[in-house]
């Protein structure tokens, strides 16, 4: 009994106080760390029983050296049985309806999340067009319809437009982001505090994810898809992006930041932005990225479509910058 | 009690019937004994357990500082890809395959396998794909997970990619024929005196097992043919440049990988119920619900695959489905754990080697399930997902889980197997050195994952430096900790003490006979005169483990 309430207390406590995560930059990035909490809690409670169990059996029911006596004939007991079915099938259950509710408050059931699902033809058409996803929007004539994929809009929000939307583009091993309305490309993400921000996910070559470890989001970012993760942040600062998916020799290193600015930092590095508007090369070639040569990219030559110029040209310039410019 | 009441009947070999002898180079042969076949199953699966664990020590020293310093990034991820392959497929997917081929028949009084030809074709296909796999080391290693998805797994070596697929293929055609031996032994070979509730629940979990590996390894392998002409072929089922789907692949490889999880586990959760209740001398607690549970466990887990895809190309309502559908499996789970808890439970627990290994199983197992509900939870899986909170959860259930069990199994049935016992001090300290090796590497993975560390990286941010250390110290224990079982399995085999027929007083029926079993496992067909776990049943005291036990007669 007194184990039982100590057990107890020690779950609370540690639920609460386990200190394991991250900071939490969003309201959503709250309601996961709550769920977590409280699997904590139960977690917890439930190992230190069962290890308690095993502890002091050891210690108890240990044989003595000359014993050689079996132990009671007890093979069971039916109430008991029913007791720990019944008890985790309950506990189960309020963590799977928990779940459900923090899943539909972080806008996971939003029907409109990334916009047309549709899955797009990776389209190889004609001269001129490379192999990689269309990046403008999907195709209208595309497959079966599929429901939303990723995080959309919280319930409040739902149906709305959201404050920012930004285009990211996963290609190995780098992050692209385009800012439709003012044409800003960039190789860091720049959002506005306490702003609705909205971001389609697409993949030029294979799958990547992108994880935001401080907002609790992930989603894939798959070739021929669309997908979406839309969030309001609400603590300033810069956060890593993460790629999470394997893609490929050097997956580790596909990192970048984003920066969660005030409105006012937003609006300068906005007007900066279109003041100095770097080319598409340029950002691609200031970003981090190992081993964009010619070598490198021979092998995916075929499953991409390019034609060997493509991959001459590719020389030149150093980069897989061609290949984005194309499909842009 | 149990050994008393049965007449005792001469020792096997110098009976008439028994005058095959074993050669030692029958284990070298195509031999259809099931007794040579599990041995020879459990051998070769350990030594490609070393060929990973040396990977995965390899892997960990990568891994000891952030960047990518001790061997190129390409071949980390062969590694890695090798590693995960060959731990899964040559380790703990054909050791299950070994203990089931060396224990059913015993168990259940049988002469041999139902398809014993069979049996042997599908223990030699095991050789045969692990070195298709092996000669990737010097043609080109596959490099994108053992999961291999598309589009990855078409643009990153085609070599390697397809000896990979093609090596997969000959596993998991091996393994549907161990399966199918299992099931219809089980279910047509068990001596008449024995019903399906007087089976023993290895039996129970083994025709589990092999009920999923019958339904899901063919959905595998037609992954794998989609992928190999998608690879060799240049068609475009999972490739998206032509317009095909890389996320149906995951569905397909999935709906076998996941039960997959449960065909590595439920034969040890099977060894772990026939061990604890011989050395704590006490009835197994709930029978009944331990055999249920593993069949419910094994239909729960062909509905439940898509857990691994929360942030893949899966919708809203099939995530909140599988969500639940997982949960769902903690419940079974919960009810082996606690009717192992209550077996030891006021029993008389002698703690030997084989014993501290199942109360491992129990104690880190626990760990993995517990986490295992958490990241069935969707929106928490969407922060853990493809991080090390995962590598640390199928550590915690394959290491903590299936290898313990599989310790534990091979020193309660080595005496059986060789005649001999092994060496108590060596196991352990054999044990010490796996439990903190293993709980060190693994369990300040969990932290890393939730802080933020990918996994399947070559490179990582420096802030995760400390935690990585530990782990690296933690691998290398665990790399030491296999040098004492070696030494002792080896030496043991040949020098050991005798062990006698009996030597833990077991009920099973395998203990009936001599050890090792004679050719044809027991003169004639053997009458069950108690259950398998009647210990207790009656107030007589034990025979002393040192007089002749006697055997089952005929
Ligand atoms: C209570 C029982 C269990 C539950 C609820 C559970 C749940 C899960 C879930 C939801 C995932 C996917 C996580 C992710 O990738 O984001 C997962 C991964 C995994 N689980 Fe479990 N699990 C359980 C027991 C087991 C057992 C018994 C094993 C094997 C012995 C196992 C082996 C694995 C493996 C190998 C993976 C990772 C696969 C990969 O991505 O490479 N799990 N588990
Ligand atoms: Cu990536
Ligand atoms: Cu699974």
């Amino acid at each position: 009994m007194l184990a039982g309430i100590a057990l107890t207390l020690v779950s609370l406590w540690y639920g609460q106080n386990h200190g394991l995560l991250p900071v939490a930059a969003s309201n959503e990035a709250l309601l996961v760390d709550g769920l977590f909490n409280t699997m904590m809690t139960i977690s917890i409670g439930l190992f230190l029983l069962v290890e308690g169990v095993l502890i002091i059996a050891i210690f108890r029911f240990r044989r003595a050296k000359d014993d050689t006596t079996d132990g009671p004939d007890i093979d069971g007991n039916i109430p008991l049985e029913i007791v720990w079915t019944g008890i985790p099938a309950v506990i189960v259950l309020v963590i799977g309806v928990y779940s459900f509710d923090v899943y539909s408050q972080m806008g996971g059931f939003d029907p409109n999340a990334a916009g047309d699902p549709a899955v797009t033809q990776v389209a190889m058409t004609g001269e001129g067009e490379y192999g990689a996803p269309l990046m403008n929007g999907s195709n209208p004539h595309g497959g079966h319809h599929h429901m939303a994929l990723g995080i959309g809009a919280s319930p409040e929000k739902a149906g709305q437009m959201a404050d920012l939307t930004v285009d990211v583009m996963g290609l190995q091993y780098a992050w692209i982001f385009t800012y439709p309305e003012t044409g800003i490309i960039s190789g860091e993400l720049h959002v506005p505090q306490g702003k609705d921000v909205r971001l389609k996910l697409k993949a030029q070559d294979v799958i990547h994810a992108f994880w935001l470890p401080e907002f609790r989001l992930k989603q894939d970012a798959i070739p021929g898809r669309d997908s979406e993760l839309r969030f309001t942040p609400t603590r300033a600062g810069d956060y890593p992006v993460i790629c999470a998916e394997l893609c490929g020799a050097y997956h580790g290193s596909m990192v970048t930041r984003m920066y969660v600015d005030t409105p006012e930092e937003f609006e300068a590095w906005k007007q900066q932005q279109i003041a100095s508007r770097p080319d598409i090369n340029e950002v691609i070639a200031s970003l981090d990225r190992p081993r964009t040569d010619v070598d490198y990219l021979t092998p995916y030559a075929d499953d991409m479509g390019l034609e060997p110029e493509m991959l001459r040209s590719l020389h030149e310039s150093h980069t897989g910058a061609e290949v984005l410019t194309q499909s842009l | 009690m149990t050994q008393v009441d049965i007449p005792a009947s001469v020792p096997a070999q110098s009976s008439p019937h028994a005058e095959a002898e074993r050669k030692w180079t029958d284990f070298f042969t195509f031999n259809s004994d099931h007794k040579v076949i599990g041995i020879q199953y459990l051998v070769t699966s350990f030594v490609f357990y070393l060929i990973g664990g040396a990977l995965a020590t390899a892997i960990r020293t990568e891994l000891a500082t952030p960047p990518s310093d001790f061997v190129s990034p390409d071949f980390y991820n062969g590694m890695l890809t090798l590693h995960g392959t060959i731990m899964i497929f040559l380790w703990v997917v054909p050791a299950g395959a070994g203990l089931a081929n060396y224990l059913i028949p015993l168990m259940i009084g049988a002469k041999d396998m139902a398809f014993p030809k069979i049996n042997a074709l599908a223990f030699w296909m095991i050789v045969a794909g692990g070195a298709l796999l092996l000669s990737s080391f010097w043609l080109e290693t596959p490099q994108s997970g053992w999961t291999s998805y598309p589009p990855l797994s078409l643009v990153s070596g085609k070599v390697g990619e397809g000896i990979w697929i093609f090596s997969l293929l000959i596993l998991g055609t091996s393994s549907i024929l161990g399966a199918l031996n299992f099931v219809v032994t089980i279910i047509k070979m068990r001596v008449p005196s024995m019903g399906i509730y007087q089976m023993p629940l290895f039996c129970w979990s083994m025709l589990a097992a092999g009920l999923l590996i019958l339904t899901g390894t063919p959905v595998l392998a037609g992954a794998l043919i989609l992928l190999a002409f998608d690879l060799l072929a240049g068609t475009a089922f999972f490739n998206p440049t032509g317009g095909g789907d890389p996320v149906v692949y995951q569905h397909m490889f999935w709906f076998y990988s996941h039960p997959a999880v449960y065909i590595m586990i439920l034969p040890l959760f099977g060894a772990i119920s026939e061990i604890l209740p011989v050395h704590s001398r006490k009835p197994i607690f709930g029978y009944r619900a331990i055999a249920y549970s593993s069949m419910i466990i094994s239909f729960l887990g062909l509905i439940v695959w898509a857990h691994h895809m929360f942030t893949s190309g899966t919708p809203a309502w099939l995530r909140m489905f599988f969500m639940i559908a997982t949960m769902i499996i903690a419940v079974p789970t919960g009810i082996k754990v606690f009717g192992w808890l209550a077996t030891i439970w006021g029993g008389k627990i002698q703690l030997n080697s084989a014993m501290l290994f199942a109360l491992g199983f129990i104690a880190t197992f626990v760990i993995g399930g517990i986490t295992g509900v958490m990241i069935a939870s969707v929106p928490f899986d969407i922060h853990v997902h493809d991080t090390y909170f995962i590598v640390a959860h199928i550590h915690y259930v394959l290491f903590g889980g299936s290898v313990f069990g599989i310790y534990a199994a091979l020193y309660h049935w080595f005496p059986k197997m060789t005649g001999r016992m092994m060496n108590e001090t060596w196991g352990r300290i054999h044990f010490g050195l796996t439990f903190v090796g293993m709980n060190l590497t693994f369990m300040p993975m969990h932290e890393l994952g939730l802080l933020g560390m990918n996994r399947r990286v070559a490179m990582y941010d420096p802030r995760f430096a400390d935690l990585n250390v530990l782990c690296t110290i933690g691998s290398y224990i665990l790399a030491v900790s296999t040098v004492p079982f070696i030494v002792n399995a080896l030496w043991s085999w040949f020098k050991g003490k005798l062990a006698g027929d009996n030597p833990w007083n077991a009920l099973t029926l395998e203990w009936q006979t001599t050890s090792p079993p004679a050719i044809e496992n027991f003169e004639g067909v053997p009458v069950l005169t108690t259950g398998p776990y009647d210990y207790g049943k009656t107030n007589e005291a034990l025979e002393s483990p040192s007089t002749d036990t006697p055997v089952l007669s005929s």
